[in-house]
């Protein structure tokens, strides 16, 4: 274990998650999920890394794996403790994991179903200290009203139920559970797609705030494209598996570099009806991760696929300084991207 | 293909007028949808968009006539053209407020007539049913014809919205087709009888945005083909934007805003369309700045305020005014119409 105080918080190498295919009654292997398949990022201190795709494209199970709700098949997840070790979470036990549990927590998508309709306010939000051992109650109660005010939610609500709470009051609830052992790592999974438009601005803010005043680290998974343009920094886009697009949100919207992130930001509907959007559709459907096509995995949906796509799966390469793409034909095609305006 | 007879050119396939459609609970009353009118003519679509609890859903399920038991249609009409059944030229004119929700009538209107597209594409279709004889059995029920000729009218239906190898998926589970898929097959069901109008309950808000771009293209598609009305529900504002020519914005149970589609996104009239509109975050704003936002949430429909329903989180409120009387919908230009104080001064002045 090395100490390096310049190293990113969070360095993923070659990361792979399989779920095994088992059949028969011996329940013998014949086969596997490839849900993340030789993916590799990194996340710096303070930044926010976005990861998009479409459903099944194994950004959940990336980010839950990061957090080790999943212990990955194999590859590196490094990590800077609070003390400047670098440690690999990939191989910690449960026991190793323990003290470093407090420093990386998740934010759920579901604000109805990720609380406990049978715990108040305060045994929800405080049950993560009590979890790691943090505190007395006396403690936990002072800094559980501290945190429903930080969130924006009065402390007198401390007795109640989340039944009492309206969806985004419980987005609130579920933030500040997350943030009541004070992480450095917040992985929030689809934080603000169960909620009504007028809330999700609300979030967004409260989440951007937050960052800012805790100087909080993100990974924020999102399928959403207006959303993750906000929010992130960074941006790295998932497909079967596969990263295929990683770069800074600015170069990444402005000029794609993949076809597949090229699609999915065509397909997003603009809100304006004098601008023509959402209507540049990809054929086909997402393959399954359990058998994928050969090659580049995009290439029976991609426009500019060639006989090199069909055979060879392409390498995540840096391309540009810090853009990073897995294509073939980067170098040789143009692609529409967003202005910036 | 049935054609579609669109009328005398000007007169509505569908006009619904001053719809109420109340939920009489031992609690109280939930008004679910408060006096609610609009228009929907063949070839066009008609979206309403609104957040979760504003009665958009209750609307179109009051069309149908299939609103939940302690819901009733307590007042309006729900004027449905239809071509004359006793077999004369010309089109009739029925009131499907005043139908028994059960009777022949509005059972050969559902599915026949007015067809719906639900939002969980999971969830509509039977598990233990094939995905074939679950279009058949729609067929089936509306038209006089055999079962080996419903086949392969569904067959063709669904060749017909896109599902490759239909001779195939006629013989699966819906359980074993893809979200796009599933999706396809229902719209498919929705289409065999060759309704004139359908209706889109949030029928991407499940799916990805690479497959709502399929499914929005195939509606577009489809409508021009059979010159349908569609009225599309959804709170996806950039959906409506590129679906819709006239849309309606409602907010517990009351329009707020109503009027063609460039109006209402270019010249929002309401402080909530005009709040809506500024709190999304699209991919041509600017990034990482506070949205503006609207204070506050959604009230339970139980604890609906007093006055306009939106006046707590309005910025533009006026006190003991928008919290002392409802106002009523106003016509702002031609014909955009829109229920706020601000514009009664505009009209008393003008």
């Amino acid at each position: 274990m090395t100490s390096a105080s310049t190293a990113p918080l969070l360095e993923v190498k070659n990361l792979c998650k399989y779920f095994p295919i088992q059949k028969g009654f011996f329940k013998k292997t014949i086969g596997n999920v490839r849900a993340v398949d030789d993916v590799s990022f990194f996340v710096e201190e303070g930044e926010t890394l976005g990861l998009v795709g479409e459903s099944g494209c194994g950004k959940t199970t990336t980010s839950r794996c990061v957090v080790r709700a999943l212990a990955p098949s194999s590859g590196q997840m490094l990590f800077r403790t609070g003390e400047g070790q670098v440690v690999d979470l990939a191989t910690l036990d449960r026991d190793a994991l323990r003290p470093l549990r407090p420093e990386m927590q998740m934010i759920f998508q579901d604000p109805y179903s990720s609380l406990n309709p049978r715990m108040n306010l305060f045994e929800i939000v405080g049950e993560p200290m009590l979890v790691n051992g943090l505190g007395n109650r006396k403690q936990r109660t002072d800094q559980v009203a501290e945190l429903l005010q930080l969130v924006g939610l009065r402390p007198e609500y401390m007795q109640r139920f989340p039944h009492a709470f309206s969806g985004g009051q419980r987005q609130r609830i579920g933030i500040a559970r997350a943030l009541s052992v004070r992480p450095r790592l917040v992985v929030a999974d689809e934080p603000v797609s169960a909620l009504d438009v007028s809330v999700q601005a609300q979030i967004l803010n409260l989440l951007l705030d937050l960052q800012q005043r805790l100087s909080l680290t993100y990974i924020f998974v999102a399928h959403n494209l207006g959303v993750v343009k906000h929010i992130c920094d960074r941006v790295a886009v998932m497909y079967v598996g596969k990263l295929v697009e990683m770069a800074n949100t600015g170069d990444l919207f402005h000029q794609p570099r993949h076809p597949y992130t090229a699609a999915l930001m065509a397909a997003v509907p603009v809100a304006d009806p004098r601008v023509e959007s959402g209507n540049v559709e990809l054929k086909g459907e997402v393959p399954s991760p359990a058998n994928p096509p050969s090659g580049c995995y995009f290439h029976p949906r991609c426009a500019y696929a060639a006989d090199v796509c069909r055979s060879e799966l392409p390498a995540f390469r840096e391309i540009t300084p810090s853009h990073f793409v897995a294509c073939h034909r980067s170098e040789e095609i143009t692609l529409p991207g967003i202005s910036l305006t | 293909m049935v054609g579609v007879n669109s009328g005398k050119i000007g007169a509505p396939l569908l006009s619904v007028r001053d719809l109420k459609t109340y939920f009489l609970m031992d609690e109280g009353v939930v008004k679910a949808v408060d006096g609610v009118s609009f228009d929907v003519h063949a070839g066009q679509t008609f979206g309403i968009v609104g957040e979760s609890g504003c009665g958009k859903s209750v609307t179109v399920k009051s069309v149908l006539r299939i609103v939940e038991v302690p819901g009733k249609i307590v007042h309006g009409r729900i004027l449905l053209r239809r071509p004359r059944r006793d077999g004369a030229s010309g089109e009739e004119e029925l009131d499907l407020a005043t139908l028994d929700a059960r009777s022949e009538e509005i059972r050969s209107i559902r599915g026949g007539q007015i067809a719906l597209i639900p939002q969980e594409p999971m969830t509509s279709f039977s598990p233990v049913h094939t995905i074939g004889n679950q279009i058949v059995e729609a067929i089936m029920l509306h038209q006089s014809i055999d079962k080996q000729a419903a086949r392969s009218l569904a067959h063709d239906m669904l060749r017909d919205v896109g599902v490759p190898m239909p001779e195939r998926r006629l013989d699966e589970y819906s359980w074993q087709l893809s979200g796009g898929l599933r999706q396809r097959a229902i719209i498919a069901m929705a289409l065999c009888c060759h309704p004139r109008l359908l209706i889109a309950d949030e029928p991407t808000t499940a799916v990805d945005v690479t497959t709502q771009a399929q499914v929005l293209r195939l509606l577009r598609e489809l409508q021009r083909e059979r010159n349908s009305a569609i009225i599309f529900i959804t709170h996806d504002l950039g959906v409506i934007a590129q679906m819709a020519r006239f849309v309606m914005v409602m907010y517990l149970g009351l329009v707020m805003e109503q009027g063609p589609v460039d109006d209402i996104f270019h010249a929002p009239k309401h402080p909530y369309t005009q709040a809506l509109l500024r709190s999304i975050p699209s991919v041509s704003s600017e990034p990482r700045v506070s949205l503006p936002t609207i204070s506050g949430s959604i009230p339970h429909p139980f604890n609906k305020p007093a006055g306009c329903p939106f006046h707590p989180r309005c910025i533009k409120r006026m006190p003991g005014r928008c919290d002392a009387a409802t106002p009523a919908l106003q016509a702002v230009g031609e014909k955009q119409r829109v229920s706020c104080f601000l514009y009664h001064d505009v009209e008393v002045s003008g």
